[in-house]
């Protein structure tokens, strides 16, 4: 593979690319997403792959195996392009008959979606709830492209944005692009990309950085995985655009060690780009050189944070520096190093290729674009979801949802993991908005939206994620270490049925502390769930305080009473 | 550990302080454990502090400075596994292995640990068995699983 | 650097040096902030979060450690506000349930009428300060105690190989510590993995 080394040669060698594959072959796509390869759909897609290969090439059948779809509780999925037919909960066994539909342009009937209540059938991906609520600009091409094949990626646009940015836009032109599309951080901060990117790119510094926070460290958030793993090339094309735009040389991506699978499609991606000139010395013949390196956290919540993962990368343990240093003007080695999370990577493509108006276009007044959501708990449709911003939570868990499992009414839902909160369900009507979500106390964070039935006990989950924080953060300040883990001990207490007179007090003054005296986010939000908590179902903490039930119910399923 | 495994590892960092965390990861992953010695040998070669060794070693979840058992059995203990009766799930496991979350048994068959969210939510609560995902599991089928591997 | 900046503590004009922190600037005009992990000689750390102070800028509040939080022109500080005392009495109270003891903590607690029987106790009597363990980094360079573990498991371990032959001869960061737990995690690891070591009160080799 000869790099290219001009918008031209990209452009020609996509359309011969494209003409290739007129007229569009059947393609049967098996998810490997997280879920699904961890149902076995790699059986799926070896058993599918024989057939195939039993029918011979004249049979003008195609496999792709795929990252993940979304619809990650009905796996193994399977879509049979470009009709676009859906089959779920596919099994090996059911390999001959996918193929020989595939081949005749037929459906087979047992294996789309039915209605749980009304059986009603939804063939087609536009037809099944699940996908038809959603507006997949992110998430669309997992079903058509194989990660580990960059031609594919080439085949539905891909990089075009990039060679519009170095040829015919100035680097300030594309940070100007990014600020009036008002791209807000997908990682749980909303802080305005354009305005991250100008700060970075005006620093004093002979070198700057640019990183992907790819560490999603957040339980219950699973959309980056889904993303990168899925289009890997995606977000590197936006990392390329913003280093471009910035002037940095040197990009890093951070990411944890135990996703083999998300490594392997990074390094594979990292290195077909290269290969095609797409990065490295001389971009596109642009003049334009760019490096990536790639680093793991070895398992710990807190080197997530920014400043703490820059830390990492240096080599050192991963304690964060107060936000007053500004890590876009002093990061990794005290450079200025701009940090963007995995989705907000994955969002700069379209918008330079569409344009910053018709991105704002999409969205409320303070958020704009679509936000993938990670649907998750006690819901019945559990999956990767992309919605516009401003959508309301309801349509969200009940449209694409489906509700919750036996139909429990919902008691609330929960957003921002561990550094979020908890809203009841009959604010439910709210809409996905960093702003009117964060009033309400319950903050998007990196977009895991949990769905929690009526038998949740909320004390349980406060105190579940106050523990899991006094393990995942670095213990540097006392805030935060002694803050937590003595707030975990009063709700011990509470939900042991050990509750005395002044615990409200006593989590209030803690949580008070924590949030004005800690040394970085992770301290500073760790109280919220409790507060949202305080704030929604207080009569629910002060009965537990009272009533001095043991809340050790082994024989239930879940956190029941 | 055998210093044909070793060697090429320090050999390719050696000198490199930066290099410490994708150094213990290879070790971690070839040996499976971290022994002391090896550890010294890090400090040495990497010219990096032995406390600096020590303290990113202890630090993170992923390395083991004790030898572990055949089989790493995970709990996920995300909050959606959670919320779906991972602690019931935990105790099931315990109950089978005989030795509590952060343990090896005495035949060194099994290492039982909370593991960190992978992002299998929508298919918890999850056993994940040296790196292999049993979904949707119930405290039932625990020893039926288990059985698996020997 | 040579540049004057004028800032506000307490409502009175303080001039500092730019390359200041808050911290020094305070001192230097002898207003008094407490402190705990911070040392002269040592990189300021961050960590007790004692020495928070108040900012005020357009009408907003913030709370800033002060031995890392940059002076400023026209920056306008409180050492001492409601906020900032509520700080640093649960920090005291949280601290205390570690030392109950430590004549430092003890004497600020009165300042503050911080209640040492507030929180669920838990005497390791360390605080993790660090100033053992930056002082052996930075100032005397061995390394030979540190941190390990993260999160609520965090302690200082002295490292047996290193203070074997390092920490008798030196003694310097037992008088640092204010709990005194340095001193005792040093003879107790000596205990365990080192004994005989010393004869005579003078260390020998090997």
């Amino acid at each position: 593979m000869t790099p290219l080394r001009s918008a031209a040669e990209l452009e020609q060698f996509r359309a011969a690319i494209v003409s290739s594959r007129e007229p569009p072959k059947p393609c049967i796509a098996v998810c490997a997403g997280a879920a699904c390869h961890g149902m076995d759909s790699q059986r799926v897609a070896d058993a599918l792959e024989a057939e195939v290969a039993r029918l011979g090439p004249a049979a003008g059948i195609e496999l792709r195996v795929t990252g993940c779809h979304g619809y990650c509780a009905k796996g193994p999925n399977v879509v049979v392009n470009p009709t676009e037919v859906c089959y779920f909960e596919v099994r090996p066994e059911d390999a001959s008959a996918i193929v020989a539909s595939a081949r005749d342009g037929t459906v087979v009937e047992r294996l789309v979606y039915a209605d749980p209540e009304t059986g009603e059938k939804a063939r087609h991906l536009s037809e099944v709830p699940f996908y038809k609520h959603q507006t997949r600009l992110l998430l669309g091409d997992n079903t058509r492209i194989d990660p580990m094949r960059i031609d594919d990626y080439l085949a539905v646009g891909g990089y075009a944005a990039l060679s519009k940015a170095l040829f015919e836009m100035t680097p300030e032109q594309v940070v100007d692009e990014i600020k009036r599309a008002h791209l807000r951080g997908r990682g749980g901060g909303g802080f305005p990309a354009g305005q991250k990117w100008e700060t970075a790119k005006n620093a004093p510094g002979d070198e700057r950085y640019v990183i992907v926070n790819a560490h999603e460290g957040e339980p219950g958030a699973f959309m980056d995985r889904a993303i990168f793993t899925g289009n890997p090339h995606k977000v590197l094309e936006g990392l390329i655009i913003g280093a471009y735009a910035i002037g940095s040389h040197q990009g890093y991506i951070y990411t944890r060690h135990d996703s083999p699978q998300l490594i392997k499609r990074i390094e594979h991606a990292l290195a077909q780009a290269e290969a095609h000139g797409l990065l490295g010395q001389d971009i596109l013949g642009s003049g334009f050189d760019f490096n990536v390196e790639l680093h793991f956290d070895v398992g710990i919540f807190v080197s997530g944070e920014s400043s703490a993962l820059m830390r990492s990368i240096e080599g050192l343990p991963p304690e964060p520096r107060p936000k007053y240093i500004r890590t876009s003007v002093a990061g990794i080695r005290d450079k200025p190093s701009n940090l963007n999370n995995v989705e907000t990577w994955a969002n700069v493509a379209q918008i330079i290729e569409r344009g910053a108006d018709w991105y704002a276009g999409i969205g409320t007044e303070g958020s704009k674009g679509t936000k993938l959501v990670s649907l998750s708990g006690h819901v019945v449709n559990s999956g990767v979801v992309e919605v516009p911003m401003g959508t309301p939570l309801r349509r969200i868990v009940e449209d694409i949802g489906g509700g919750t499992a036996q139909g429990k009414p919902i008691k609330a839902v929960h957003f921002g993991g561990p550094m979020g909160g908890s809203i009841p369900a009959r604010l439910i009507d709210a809409r996905l908005d960093f702003d009117e979500l964060a009033k309400l106390g319950a903050p998007i964070g990196a977009g895991g939206l949990l769905v929690m039935d009526e038998d949740t006990d909320m004390v349980e989950v406060a105190r579940y994620f106050l523990e899991w924080l006094t393990q995942e953060s670095c213990g540097k300040c006392v805030p935060c270490r002694e803050g937590m883990w003595q707030t975990v001990r009063v709700l011990d207490n509470i939900t042991k049925g050990k509750g005395r007179q002044g615990d409200i007090e006593r989590l209030q003054d803690l949580n008070e502390v924590t949030s004005a005296a800690c040394l970085c986010a992770l301290g500073k939000t760790a109280a919220d769930p409790l507060k949202s908590m305080l704030r929604y179902f207080r009569p629910e903490v002060e009965a537990q305080i009272a009533r001095g039930e043991d809340r050790d119910d082994a024989a239930a399923g879940s956190t029941a009473r | 550990m055998d210093r044909a495994l070793l060697d090429p590892i320090l050999d390719k960092h050696r000198g490199k302080p930066g290099h410490l965390i994708h150094v213990l990861m290879q070790i971690q992953h070839e040996n499976h454990w971290l022994p002391r010695e090896v550890l010294l040998q890090v400090a040495e070669a990497l010219g990096t502090p032995f406390s600096r060794v020590l303290r990113i070693a202890t630090l993170y979840k992923t390395f083991s400075l004790t030898p572990k058992g055949r089989h790493e059995v995970q709990v996920c203990n995300g909050i959606s596994c959670h919320l779906r009766g991972a602690k019931q799930l935990m105790a099931a496991v315990e109950r089978a292995t005989g030795v509590k979350a952060g343990e090896t048994d005495a035949n060194w068959r099994f290492s039982v640990q909370a593991g960190a969210c992978l992002g299998t939510c929508s298919v918890g609560p999850e056993l994940i068995v040296d790196g292999r995902h049993h979904v949707r599991m119930t405290p039932a089928e625990v020893e039926d699983i288990l059985r698996q591997y020997p | 650097m040579n540049e004057v900046v004028v800032m506000q503590i307490d409502g009175k004009e303080v001039k500092a040096s730019a390359d200041m922190t808050v911290l020094q600037a305070a001192r230097a005009a002898g207003i008094d902030v407490p402190t705990l992990c911070h040392h002269e000689k040592l990189e300021p750390f961050g960590a007790c979060r004692l020495c928070m102070v108040e900012l005020e800028t357009r009408g907003r509040l913030s709370w800033v450690v002060s031995c890392l939080y940059p002076v400023a022109q026209g920056l306008v500080v409180r050492t001492r506000s409601e906020r900032v005392d509520k700080i640093r009495k649960v920090i005291l109270e949280e601290l205390l349930a570690h030392a109950p003891n430590a004549p430092e903590l003890v004497a600020m607690a009165k300042e503050y009428r911080a209640d040492p029987n507030r929180f669920e106790m838990d005497p390791s009597f360390c605080v993790l300060c660090g100033l053992c363990v930056r002082y052996c980094a930075e100032i005397r360079g061995k390394h030979a105690v540190d941190f390990i573990e993260r999160g609520a498991a965090r302690e200082i371990s002295f490292i047996p190989e290193i203070a074997a032959t390092e920490c008798w001869g030196c003694q310097e960061c037992f008088a640092l510590c204010p709990t005194s737990y340095a001193q005792a995690a040093y003879f107790l690891t000596e205990a365990l993995a080192f004994p005989g070591r010393r004869k005579n009160g003078a260390a020998t080799a090997g």
